[in-house]
């Protein structure tokens, strides 16, 4: 087997692999807003309210947020 | 550094960036009119001396529409769009704001001069790569730079979750980076050689088929990098922001983002169809790009649902109108493509005038239309000022729109006689034509071409007065307005 057809092969299962992948992608965010456990459509509303002021849809833990406070 | 009851967004380099998006646009359209021009009227090509040629003007319409107007309203957005989903002021972080403006200078003295440069005629012959090594460099630092505006402002946000249309200009940021460092790789033969040659000439550290290979692997996703990915980051901002609607499934907006990631890069081999690349990775970019449409028209349909309920606003609203025609051209544009990658209809398309055709109902219905659209929503805003008129937007839109449609059809049109021409052979074998026989009968939609660019040009010109006059004349306003952008 020369390089060409080891990359060819290469290729293809690389190809069947992200399938699979992303398959599995479209199941995972399905099935955790069906747990209960993510709501993916709230992010929606983060371009509609966007004021500097506005409460963020999802906030940063406060460890994160230090660096700002001392930034004031 | 400001207390949060005074906070508010800064848009300086949103405007600065806003200027010059303007500024390159029309130079590039005008120029992209010019050399239309003169594929239909020849004695065009004789104004300026070996400056005013076909061949010395493509490259710089390509170059500036690219990297001037189309990169400077990526970044246009960016500086407005990033602040505001991830809720935090560029005002808040005076080192952001440095690096911002060094991005800018750069970038706008960087590419005068690289556009200086392809006037005098130095180009490294690789399209939409002809620019220098020197000026790559400075592309790479102005790129560096833009990641650290970007990796900066996520940095310090407030709003933990990163929006949609941020992964988008990350994907636009990582993919142009990784594509453009290893297509633009060469020796600057003047070092090489201890003193021979012109300093600016460089030779590519890739040859023959490889060359090939790695050039259109580049090619098609610069199409994919800096022509949809950061244009569906506006998009996915834009439409819902002036509709009052939410993107229509946030879901399927992610699922498309990781589709279109994994499935672009591997279609650039349709490119080099019929070539001398591998049998196997020419199948393999034919069946990429036609799975390619399913992330396209996910996006492309996520859009057009969001305005569900709503549609009522395309009739009042001439930004709604831009919008969604500039949703309805990507998926135009991305049936189109993955139509011309199968073999046997590129066996007729390639090497004719159906391929500008396909690039430009993308980017002057897809591209062109959502930057304009983009900045007539930013424009109140940034100005604090009212649009100056509703009535010049619709004129605009259907001058434009005119001219996309007359410059596809006619396109079309002569890409499909030209290829059918080509390969007409008697009862014989001979061929039917010579080359000149296809230039006399492809006369007619070169003209009309032609006068589509003057169409869109003009259209252009009219968008660039609108937003001057906001910026001058429009009537104050007092509050920022929320959703719908406010027009005279
Ligand atoms: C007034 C509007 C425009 C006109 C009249 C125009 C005209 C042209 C012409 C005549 C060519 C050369 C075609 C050939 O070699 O046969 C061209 C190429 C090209 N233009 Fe434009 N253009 C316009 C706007 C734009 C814009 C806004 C963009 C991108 C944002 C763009 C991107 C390109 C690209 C990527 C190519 C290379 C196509 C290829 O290699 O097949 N153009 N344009």
């Amino acid at each position: 087997m020369d390089i060409r057809e080891l990359q060819g092969y290469a290729s293809f299962f690389m190809t069947i692999f992200l399938v699979i992948m992303l398959y599995g992608y479209i199941i995972h965010l399905y099935r955790s807003e069906k747990k209960g456990e993510r709501d993916y459509e709230k992010y929606g509303k983060i371009a509609l309210d966007d004021e500097v002021t506005s409460t963020p849809v999802e906030d940063k833990p406060a460890s994160q947020r230090d660096y700002k406070e001392e930034n004031k | 550094m400001q207390s949060n009851a005074t906070l508010e967004y800064d848009y300086s380099l949103a405007k600065k960036f806003t200027y010059l998006t303007i500024l390159f646009g029309v130079l590039g359209m005008l120029i992209g009119t010019l050399i239309a021009a003169q594929l239909a009227f020849p004695e065009l090509n004789y104004l300026l001396g070996e400056y005013g040629t076909f061949s010395r003007l493509r490259p710089i319409h390509t170059n500036t529409v690219i990297f001037g107007f189309t990169v400077s309203g990526v970044f246009a957005t960016w500086f407005y769009v990033g602040q505001r989903v991830l809720k935090v002021s560029m005002a808040e972080s005076k080192f952001l704001m440095f690096i911002g403006n060094l991005q800018f200078w750069i970038y706008f003295v960087g590419a005068l001069l690289a556009t200086v440069s392809l006037f005098f005629g130095f180009s490294t012959a690789k399209e939409y790569a002809e620019y220098e090594w020197p000026f790559d460099v400075v592309i790479v630092l102005v790129w560096v730079l833009w990641g650290i505006s970007i990796m900066g402002l996520i940095g310090i946000r407030r709003e933990k979750a990163l929006y949609i249309s941020v992964w988008y200009y990350l994907a636009c940021f990582l993919g142009v980076a990784m594509l453009y460092l290893f297509n633009n790789m060469a020796i600057p033969t003047y070092f090489a050689t201890e003193g021979l040659g012109n300093v600016l000439h460089s030779v590519s550290m890739y040859s023959g088929t490889n060359d090939a290979l790695v050039q259109w692997w580049y090619g098609h996703n610069a199409v994919a990098f800096a022509f949809t990915v950061p244009i569906i980051a506006m998009s996915y901002y834009f439409l819902p922001k002036e509709s009052g609607q939410a993107i229509y499934s946030y879901k399927l907006s992610l699922l498309s983002f990781w589709g279109l990631m994994f499935v672009y890069l591997w279609a650039g081999s349709h490119h080099l169809l019929w070539s001398t690349v591998p049998d196997w990775m020419q199948t393999m970019g034919s069946a990429f790009s036609i799975v390619l449409i399913l992330p396209s028209w996910g996006s492309a349909i996520n859009m057009l649902l969001t305005m569900k309920g709503e549609w009522n606003q395309l009739t009042d609203n001439p930004l709604i109108k831009f919008m969604v025609l500039a949703s309805t051209f990507y998926m135009l544009s991305t049936i189109e493509g993955p139509i011309q990658a199968i073999k046997s209809v590129n066996a007729i398309a390639h090497f004719t005038d159906w391929i500008p055709g396909h690039v430009h109902d993308g980017v002057l219905g897809w591209v062109a239309f959502m930057i304009m659209a983009s900045i007539f929503h930013m424009a109140p805003r940034m100005f604090k000022r009212e649009l100056y008129s509703k009535k010049l937007m619709e004129q605009q839109f259907w001058i434009q729109t005119t001219a996309v449609v007359l410059y596809f059809t006619s396109m079309w049109i002569a890409g499909i006689t030209q290829g059918m021409m080509w390969r007409a052979v008697d009862e014989y074998g001979n061929l039917m034509y010579s080359f000149i026989d296809t230039v006399t009968v492809l006369h007619p939609y070169y003209t009309i071409r032609a006068v589509a660019g003057v169409l869109y040009v003009t259209g252009f010109i009219m968008f660039a007065y609108n937003i001057f006059k906001t910026m001058t004349a429009g009537k104050v306003l007092t509050q920022e307005p929320q959703f719908r952008t406010p027009m005279a």
